[in-house]
Order: structure tokens, then C-alpha cells, then sequence
């Protein structure tokens, strides 16, 4: 209240703005609260991009040498080739995209057009408990349910024939089930929270007047769904995929659980595959500060620090188009 | 309070009046003679609030009905209940017929899909799509199946002449977006969005309220010209719109229960000047409403 | 009536087919699989969730009891996981002392001050870029700030930071979308009486927003309350001692209270036995500490909820 006084004492309009009101210290101490997060992410860029070119500069590593299939840190002559990792990253992530998005997007679209009332008030609780249900819990759920699941179902070769043709299509079984699709698949339900809720605030934006318009022209509300507010919708599904992507080539723990982390370009769909999360998650607390083999793994962590960063970028290259049109 | 006794001598007259026109488009006209659109009994209610009470009228082919009366009085909700536009309103529901060539659009056997196509619709503020003028008007033609690009071209030049817009876009129709244009160009790229899926009447909810008076008057000139092949129910708050526009002007007012009914229809020229209610004459001189 | 009733060029005058004909089978028999495909799909988002939920109360039924919450972790027998449980409840609490204050002084400058400019941002660009960086990189740059060259060692307090640093941004915007909510009305009314900005928001925006505010800290607390992969390499990962409850010594390596201590919280502790895949009771433990670790973000999600609109029904009452 002190203020308040001061304001009191002010004799007539042009009055000086007492001492208080000139620093204006609460504006200053709310400043620094929001501006601390460019604090975090200035040191966090620092720190983790001098850490991750440790294995260039102090080690000798030359750069291309990264980009090699052969991951041996325990050789005489070690190997930190880490293309098996950003390949797995990539693969697996990939995997949890495709399965994901359709599936998502599906969810949005109930949501925002089909559900009633009583659907929408279950159905979106239920998606912010999915977010909320932490990441060991459902890697956990992976290796108790999902890879046995899958290693009692699909253990033999998995093959297509076509009369003529012969053999279109083979693949092994799953020897143990910790296996490149084990690690999409439980991927795909923890990126679904994100995806629907970006998609579904992207079509909730289409305003209402286009869907009558369009229903007034006779078309179905699949028609509708289809061919105008997928389209007018499309920027915001693409930002809502991005952050889904980026969201699974982060997450650590429960890839690394089902996931087998073989350090093998990734093969099949059905083989153990390993991710650069998993492989910092497995290796950091058996390395020592400085040596090679932590510095590749700081490296590795650099390159997932670019894959964030520049899906920031990528999201607000997309907006920025819809905003320009 | 009903509204019904009001009904069939008005329309009587109307027929006598019109009669000529009708013979004369002969061959278009089906086995139901010269009515395009008849409501019986037709009651709407939101829920358990009575929206619409009752309304019975005709409507001629190629000839424009406009609905007057004061706001909450039940034009709009009833002007939707001719493409079931209300089906899109939880709880709404239609009591009464509504038939369109003879045939009761309420039936649930009837296509939705069809009938929309056949009755269109152009709204109070311009929708354009959020694409380019050209798919705009092709966008219903498309979702038939129609993807023929010749056919599709032609459509949408035959659409947009009609509509009165072509000279204005034809340059280009493929890289402008329909947000682009200005809200009189958007009404009328609305207006050839419906003329391109081919409807028999049109049903314009206050086109142009949302417009300047010069576009205003563009929009009403277009559907003197419309009004040569299709049948148009307008809604309008505007009096000398109905009155300059329309051949047949019904009235509505709200009852006590706030339920919109029909006070008296007939031809635009008798409403306005010497119409048979007093409802009417009290709002037609600007008494109430 | 001079009108000539010629057709407009183009119109076929050919007499309409019945409105009941079945022109548009196929858009209308797609339209139907849609919808039974959208419904579906939102219909298998809670049969997963209500199978999860009835899984892990099949597989923890005779595992979580009492004695299951509140004994130690024992090689022998089942044992418990109080010092887990204890440590994920101090570094939440924890957690939230730093990150509650600085998310919403943060969310009133987002929402009260910030003008348009470059600066502004940046702020935001930041809240994002956290926002998506992994929350093991988070995890590392913990480890490489205070636990290698602050020399902490791992802590509660460098987790309890990372913690922070990882859910700041999400503390913030919520913040932000609680004051954000608040009518302009109510800001212009307390300026026109002649109260200062700080004035109008320290006693009606903030005092409005409370509901908003308290959801987001429950929220926030959810997502703290889980996280595992920003505390491996922070807050560490070993078997916590038995913790003596009246060492307030909070210097003491071993008391429960020091912030300046390893603490391995329950979902790290489920991770380090699904890893290290040692003991008999292996499998039930993990399934009771995951029952446990799913009864809470319930609890914390209805929470929100149920205090959301309780305050917000007791203000607009009063």
C-alpha cells in the first residue's frame, strides 16, 4: 500500500513520479523471472555444444568420423562411429509417426467434429492422463505387456508370397520382441497426447461459418472433414506432427527399455534397433569425465540438441507461412 | 395466438397475379403446378423453447419470396428448415411439411446431401473457402465426382458470369485466394459457389448486411437477374430491399412466448401498401420492430 | 412482370430426379464408414487408458499395502519403497519452491508486461526451445553444471534444479493462460480508480487468476512428480539408506531432509531395478512402485480439476 500513499501525496497532474514508481522493481523482478529462461537455454546451448565438440577437439576425432557404422568404444584403437544411433533415432522415430499421426489426427477429428458432449468430456481427461503417466511407467507397460506379446506371436519368419511372383516380402520374427517396433509402437501412444491436442486447437481455429457453408453446398461432413478443414487445417497438423517428432526422438527411457540397443544400422522392423537417447541413458554412468567414449556421448547429445532446436525453428517456419497467406 | 387464418387469401390473389409467368415457363414446371416450395404447419423449437409456430405458405418457381419481420421472429430459423440446415443444431427439431417439387423434404428417406444441392444456401456474413477463387466454385461440382477439367473450367466461367464476378477475377482465378477479394466480391463468389452445384432455389440469409450500399445494390441487382431461373427466399431486415427485390413478402412477428409466426404474406406490392394487418401496417411504417 | 421465363444459358430444365434417389450413395456410405473410423479412434483412447488402469491394479493387487509404502527396499523379501517415495515427494516439493515463484513472476510478465518487441521474443523462442529439448539433455546439462563443475556431486538440490530448468517454460505459459483469462474489464476498472499497474495486478488479476493458477501448478506437479530421465545423472540413481527422520542435520550426506544429498525418487528407482534386474520380487515391485506412480498422476490430474472449479465456483459465488 505503500504506493497508494505516494500517489496521495502527489500534489496536482504534472506531479514527479516518486522513486518507486520511476524503478518500478516489480516490473523489473517479473522481467527477470521470464527472461531466466533465456538464461537456461543460452548456458544449456553453451554447455552441452562444448561439451559435444570435446571429441573434435580434444580427442582428435576428425568430424566425418562420426558418420561411420562402427560404434566400438572399448577397441584399442576406439571407434565412435554414432550413425547407428541417428539412424536408429530416425527409424524409430519414424515408425512412431506413421503409426501415430492417422491415429491422432482421428482422435482430433472426433473430438472437434463428431464427438457429443459427453464423449468430449471423457475422451479429453482421458488424453491428459495419457500425459501425465510417466515415461518408465509406460516402458515398463512395453516390456511386461507389449514384447512378450510380441514374441509369443510373430516368432518365426514373417513372409509374403505371391503366386508367379514367388517370395514379394520377408522379414525375421522377433527373437525376444525388444525390437524396432516395440520401441515405435510405445513411441506412438506417448506423442498421441501431443499430436491430437495441437491438431485438435488447429481445427477448432477453421472458423464455423466455412463447415456450413460447405455443408450448405450439399457435401457430406466426411466431405467437409476431407477436403476443407484437413487443408485449412494443414499448417497446424504439421506443427502438431513436428512436436510429436521431437518429442519421440527425446524421449530416453522407455525407447532404451523395449528397444534391445543393439548398435547395428537398424534392419528390420522385428530386430533390436538402438537410439541416441538410449545409448547416453546406457553409457553415461559407466564412462569417466573426459575420456573419448564420454565425449562421443556429449556428442551425441549435441546432435539431439540440434533435432530440438531446429524443429523450433521448423514449427515457427510453418506458422509463419500460415500467418503470411 | 394462430397465425393460420391469415393464409389462404392472400396466396389466392397471389396466384391470379402470377399466373401468366407460371404458363410460361411450362415445361419446367412439375406435376405439382406452379409451386416450388409449400410449407404446411411448420413448427420449430430449440429444445423446449418454441422457435417457430405453425407457418403454412407457398412459394412460386422463379420468383423471390422475402421473409420481414423483427429480429428473434423466426425468419432465419425458418429459411433453414428448407435445406434442413436446422438438422445441425442439437436439439432442434421440425414439426410440419416442408415440400419441395411436391416431395416432403422432412421424409428420412430423403438425401440431405441431394437436397442441399438442389436448395442452396448464401449466408449473412461471406464464406469464402480459404483457397483460390477458381476451386472455390468448383468445390461443390468436385465433391459430385465431377473432375473433369474441361467441364470443371466451363462450370466455373458459366458460374461466375452468372454471378456477375467473372469480368472482375477471370485474370486470375487460380493464384487469388477467395479471402483476397472484397466483401461484395466475396458475397457474389459465395452466390457462384452455390449456382455451380446447380440448385433449383436459393436461400439468401441477409446477404447483405455485412455489405456497403454499392455493393448492396450489385447483389440485389443480381438476383432480379437470378430470379430468371432460379427460385430465391431472401431473409432481409432491409424493407426497401424486400420492397425493391421481391415479387411475394411474407411478415413475421414473435408471439408473447416469444415464438415467431406468420402475421401475412402476399404480393410485395400489396404488403407494402396496403397490407390486411394491422401488425404489418404498424411495422411497415416503422410503428414497432 | 415483363420478366421473360427463358432459361439461363447452361440450366437443364430436364425434370429433377426424386429427392429420396440414391445419387450420392457412395459420398454418403463414406461418409458413414468416417464416422464409425473417427469414433473408433476416439472410443480406443479410453479402452487403452481403462486397460491400463485395470493392468497395473491386477498386478499390484497384494504387492501395494502399507507396509509396502512405508518400509525399506530389503534384498530378502518384498520390502517397500518409503526413502523412494519420500525422495520423490522432497524433490517435488522441492522442485516446486523454485519453479511456482519464478513461473508465475514469469507468466505476469508474459501476460501484463511484455510489449511487442524483439526481446520478447526471444523470451518466447526460449520457452519453446525448452520446452523441446530432451529431457535427458536437460538431465546432462544438470550433470555438467552442478554435478561436475559446481563439484555438488549428485544432489537433490542440482535435480531439483534440472527439474526446474525442464518445467519452467510449462509453469509459465500456464501462468501466462491463467492471467491471460482475466477480463480486460477488470484491469481498466481498477486503473480507472487510480491504482498503480502492480497495484491492479498484485489485487485483482492475480487474486482472479487463482483457480487458473493453481490447476497449472498441479499440472506442473504432475509432470515433476514422474520424470525420471532429468534426475539419472542429477539427483543419481543409487539404493537410498535407510533414512533416519529426526537427522535434521541438513549437511549430513544421510538425512532426509538435506537437500545436498543423492536421492533416487520412484520413477528412477523403477528404472534402476528394470535395469539392474536383480531380486526375487523384482517384477511385483516395479508393479506396485508403477501403481503407485499411476495413482498419483491421477490424483494430481483430478486434483487440478476438482480445486480448479471449486475455487472458481466459490469466487464467482461470492
Amino acid at each position: 500500500m505503500a504506493q497508494l500513499t505516494n500517489a496521495f501525496e502527489a500534489t496536482g497532474l504534472r506531479a514527479k513520479p516518486g522513486l518507486m514508481e520511476r524503478i518500478d522493481l516489480p516490473r523489473r523482478v517479473v522481467f527477470l523471472a521470464a527472461a531466466s529462461m533465456i538464461a537456461i537455454v543460452a548456458l544449456l546451448l553453451a554447455f552441452i555444444f562444448w561439451q559435444g565438440i570435446q571429441l573434435f577437439v580434444k580427442d582428435g576425432q576428425p568430424i566425418g568420423a562420426i558418420f561411420d557404422s562402427t560404434w566400438n568404444p572399448l577397441a584399442d584403437t576406439p571407434e565412435f562411429g554414432i550413425l547407428p544411433f541417428i539412424l536408429g533415432t530416425l527409424v524409430v522415430t519414424a515408425g512412431a509417426l506413421l503409426i501415430s499421426t492417422p491415429l491422432s489426427v482421428g482422435v482430433a477429428l472426433f473430438l472437434s467434429e463428431v464427438a457429443p458432449n459427453w464423449a468430449k468430456s471423457v475422451v479429453q481427461p482421458a488424453l491428459e492422463i495419457f500425459v501425465g503417466i510417466p515415461s518408465v511407467v509406460w516402458g515398463w507397460l512395453g516390456i511386461t505387456v507389449l514384447v512378450p506379446w510380441l514374441s509369443d506371436t510373430f516368432p518365426n519368419k514373417i513372409a509374403i508370397s505371391m503366386p508367379l511372383v514367388g517370395q514379394v516380402f520377408s522379414m525375421p520374427g522377433f527373437l525376444t520382441g525388444f525390437s524396432w517396433l516395440a520401441g515405435s509402437l510405445v513411441l506412438s501412444i506417448m506423442v498421441l497426447p501431443t499430436i491430437t491436442s495441437v491438431s485438435y486447437d488447429a481445427f477448432r481455429a477453421v472458423p464455423q461459418e466455412l463447415r456450413t457453408g460447405s455443408l450448405a453446398l450439399g457435401t457430406t461432413r466426411w466431405q467437409t472433414i476431407r477436403h476443407l478443414l484437413i487443408p485449412s487445417a494443414l499448417s497446424g497438423v504439421l506443427t502438431a506432427v513436428v512436436l510429436g517428432m521431437t518429442r519421440a526422438a527425446g524421449e530416453a527411457l522407455a525407447v532404451q527399455m523395449v528397444i534391445g540397443n543393439s548398435p547395428t544400422l537398424p534392419a528390420a522392423i522385428t530386430q533390436p534397433v538402438t537410439t541416441l537417447t538410449s545409448q547416453i541413458t546406457l553409457d553415461m554412468g559407466n564412462t569417466v569425465f573426459g575420456e573419448p567414449w564420454q565425449d562421443a556421448l556429449w556428442t551425441m547429445s549435441l546432435v539431439l540438441l540440434i533435432i530440438s532446436v531446429s524443429s523450433v525453428v521448423l514449427v515457427r517456419l510453418i506458422n509463419k507461412r500460415r500467418i503470411g497467406q | 395466438m394462430p397465425a393460420t387464418a391469415v393464409y389462404p387469401e392472400p396466396l389466392l390473389r397471389r396466384v391470379e397475379v402470377a399466373a401468366p409467368v407460371a404458363a410460361a415457363a411450362g415445361e419446367a414446371v412439375t406435376q405439382t403446378g406452379d409451386v416450388k416450395i409449400a410449407t404446411e404447419h411448420v413448427s420449430i423449437s430449440y429444445s423446449e423453447k418454441v422457435a417457430v409456430r405453425d407457418v403454412s405458405l407457398t412459394v412460386q418457381p422463379r420468383s423471390i419470396l422475402a421473409l420481414i419481420g423483427p429480429s428473434g421472429s423466426g425468419k432465419s430459423t425458418f429459411l433453414r428448415c428448407f435445406n434442413r440446415m436446422n438438422d445441425l443444431i442439437p436439439g432442434a427439431s421440425v414439426k410440419g411439411e416442408v415440400c419441395l417439387d411436391g416431395e416432403n423434404v422432412m421424409d428420412p428417406q430423403v438425401s440431405v446431401v441431394e437436397l442441399r444441392r438442389r436448395v442452396g444456401m448464401v449466408f449473412q456474413r461471406p464464406n469464402p473457402f480459404p483457397m483460390s477463387i477458381y476451386e472455390n466454385v468448383a468445390y461443390g461440382p468436385r465433391r459430385r465426382g465431377q473432375n473433369d477439367r474441361r467441364k470443371l473450367d466451363e462450370l466455373v466461367e458459366t458460374s461466375l458470369k452468372r454471378a456477375a464476378l467473372w469480368d472482375e477475377v477471370k485474370d486470375d482465378l487460380r493464384r487469388k485466394s477467395g479471402l483476397a477479394l472484397s466483401g461484395g466480391q466475396q458475397q457474389r463468389l459465395c452466390i457462384a459457389r452455390v449456382l455451380a452445384t446447380d440448385p433449383d432455389v436459393i436461400l439468401m440469409d441477409e446477404p447483405a448486411s455485412a455489405l456497403d450500399p454499392v455493393s448492396t445494390l450489385r447483389i440485389e441487382e443480381l438476383m432480379r437477374e437470378l430470379r430468371e431461373a432460379y427460385t430465391i427466399v431472401i431473409v432481409t431486415h432491409n424493407m426497401q430491399q424486400a420492397a425493391r427485390v421481391s415479387d411475394v413478402t411474407a411478415f413475421f412477428t414473435m408471439a408473447e412466448d416469444r415464438a415467431g409466426y406468420l402475421v401475412e404474406v402476399g404480393p410485395t406490392g400489396q404488403i407494402f401498401t396496403r397490407p390486411t394487418e394491422r401488425l404489418t401496417e404498424d411495422y411497415i411504417s416503422g410503428r414497432f420492430g | 412482370m415483363t420478366a421473360t421465363a427463358r432459361p439461363a444459358p447452361g440450366r437443364s430444365m430436364a425434370p429433377r430426379p426424386s429427392l429420396r434417389s440414391k445419387t450420392s450413395r457412395g459420398s454418403i456410405l463414406a461418409d458413414r464408414v468416417a464416422t464409425v473410423a473417427l469414433w473408433a479412434t476416439g472410443m480406443f483412447v479410453l479402452v487403452l487408458l481403462g486397460s491400463i488402469i485395470v493392468h497395473f491394479a491386477v498386478a499390484a493387487w497384494g504387492v501395494v499395502s502399507p507396509s509396502f509404502l512405508l518400509s525399506d527396499p530389503s534384498g530378502e523379501t518384498l520390502g517397500g519403497i518409503m526413502p523412494v517415495l519420500w525422495n520423490s515427494i522432497y524433490m517435488l516439493v522441492l522442485t516446486m519452491l523454485i519453479a511456482v515463484p519464478v513461473g508465475i513472476l514469469g507468466g505476469i510478465y508474459m501476460s501484463e508486461y511484455a510489449p511487442d518487441n524483439a526481446l520478447t521474443g526471444a523470451i518466447r523462442f526460449a520457452e519453446e526451445s525448452i520446452s523441446s529439448v530432451p529431457s535427458i539433455v536437460v538431465g546432462l546439462f544438470g550433470l555438467i553444471l552442478f554435478v561436475d563443475n559446481a563439484h555438488w556431486g549428485f544432489t537433490a538440490l542440482a535435480g531439483a534444479l534440472a527439474l526446474t530448468f525442464f518445467n519452467l517454460p510449462l509453469m509459465t505459459r500456464l501462468a501466462e493462460q491463467a492471467l491471460r483469462a482475466v477480463p480486460q474489464d477488470e484491469r481498466s476498472a481498477s486503473l480507472a480508480l487510480g491504482a498503480t499497474k502492480w497495484q491492479t495486478i498484485r489485487h485483482v488479476v492475480v487474486p482472479l487468476a487463482i483457480p487458473g493458477l493453481i490447476t497449472g501448478v498441479i499440472l506442473t506437479a504432475g509432470r515433476v512428480f514422474g520424470e525420471a530421465a532429468v534426475l539419472l545423472f542429477t539427483s543419481g540413481l543409487g539404493t537410498p539408506p535407510h533414512y533416519n527422520f529426526t537427522n535434521f542435520d541438513l549437511t549430513s550426506p544421510v538425512s532426509p531432509w538435506s537437500p545436498f544429498r543423492p536421492a533416487t525418487t520412484l520413477s528412477v528407482y523403477i528404472y534402476k531395478l528394470n535395469s539392474e534386474g536383480l531380486g526375487a520380487f523384482k517384477n511385483q515391485i516395479v508393479d506396485g512402485s508403477a501403481a503407485v506412480l499411476i495413482s498419483m498422476v491421477l490424483l494430481f490430474n483430478l486434483g487440478a480439476r476438482f480445486v480448479g472449479r471449486l475455487l472458481t465456483r466459490r469466487m464467482t459465488a461470492s
